[in-house]
């Protein structure tokens, strides 16, 4: 039985949509916002690995197609973005100061942080790229010396948080505007956390997607020169 | 066939960021390098948004689930975690949240100073 679920071809993307469709029913049983699909889907497929003994290296060359579509999706991001040009353009100073900050502010409390918990280089670099998308993070994480396994876990759990947590989050802080509550998932959670914003409404989803692109690119420079601090 | 011809379009600028990807000496994936690419061709009009419409709303309303397979990549990294399990969430969790409301309010906050600006 276990080699059939380590060489079978269907298994890994069996296991991953069904719990994620149990997930999505779990959801709307329940109707509470931190049961989240994403999560469950996740914890779901780590116990049956655990449980049937079938290696992660194994489910993952299994479930590869759906990654596989990680690349043309994000892509496809442009799209409402595209839809949202007017709005882009008229609120273009917001959304500027409002990316830039997002970007300090990650930086910065990474920095603070890892100075409370008295972090070696190594570690502080590791978590520097984690509020922006998982394939820039891993690069600067493995340029600046980072351990990227741990860059990549910390980048993903992030984007589960933001996704499951930024709608209560945004209604206790009052922040109402589309716009600001677009930039707040983006630069928080990258691509994890627009899908949430997606759900949310068309303009917290293209501006989100916008975050994913400016966040990722200012962090590339912005975290070259954090690493030079610790 | 219309589908076809989207999904084709929409893995054409994957290939296409992955050039780009290839000849730029930055840690800057396909995935970037292909969004700058598709708003630049939808800006241009060199594509149309009804060419790429229902695959690209297909593949934005289902990528939740395309993580599913990275986030179980806990399971490999876990022993190295676990021993500093307790810090790695506070720190995780702590800036997560300082940059959605720090970058949240001051979006806001320019957007309602303009506003009131304009009606005054």
């Amino acid at each position: 039985m276990k080699e059939l679920l380590q060489d079978s071809v269907y298994f890994g993307v069996l296991i991953s949509l069904s719990s994620y469709i149990l997930g999505i029913w779990i959801r709307k049983k329940t109707r509470l916002s931190y049961m989240n699909p994403l999560l469950i889907a996740i914890i779901i497929t780590i116990c049956f690995l655990l449980v049937s003994g079938v290696s992660y290296k194994s489910y993952s060359s299994n479930s590869s197609w759906i990654s596989y579509l990680l690349t043309p999706a994000t892509i496809c991001l442009a799209v409402p973005l595209y839809q949202q040009m007017e709005l882009l353009k008229k609120n273009s100073k917001a959304i500027l100061f409002g990316i830039l900050s997002g970007v300090l502010a990650s930086l910065v409390s990474i920095l603070l942080l890892a100075l409370l918990f008295s972090f070696d280089h190594n570690t502080y670099v590791t978590f520097l790229p984690k509020s922006i998308t998982t394939a820039i993070g891993m690069g600067i994480s493995e340029e600046l010396g980072g351990y990227v396994s741990i860059s990549v876990v910390v980048i993903i759990i992030t984007g589960v948080l933001g996704n499951i947590f930024a709608e209560g989050i945004l209604k206790l802080l009052h922040i109402e505007e589309p716009i600001a509550k677009g930039i707040a998932i983006g630069c928080s959670s990258h691509a994890v956390g627009t899908a949430k914003a997606m759900e949310m409404g068309a303009i917290e989803g293209a501006i989100s997607g916008l975050s994913i692109v400016v966040c990722g690119i200012l962090t590339v420079i912005g975290a070259s020169i954090f690493a030079l601090f610790l | 066939m219309k589908y076809i011809i989207q999904f084709l379009i929409i893995i054409a600028f994957s290939f296409l960021g992955e050039v780009f990807h290839f000849l730029i000496p930055l840690p800057i994936p396909a995935s970037i390098y292909g969004i700058l690419l598709l708003f630049t061709a939808l800006m241009m009009k060199w594509i149309k948004v009804n060419q790429v419409r229902e695959v690209s709303t297909l593949l934005i309303s289902v990528m939740p689930m395309m993580f599913i397979p990275a986030a179980v990549g806990l399971i490999d990294s876990w022993s190295i975690i676990k021993s500093h399990l307790l810090t790695y969430i506070i720190v995780t969790v702590v800036s997560t949240f300082v940059v959605m409301a720090t970058s949240g309010f001051v979006t806001q906050y320019v957007i309602r100073r303009d506003n009131k600006k304009g009606e005054e």
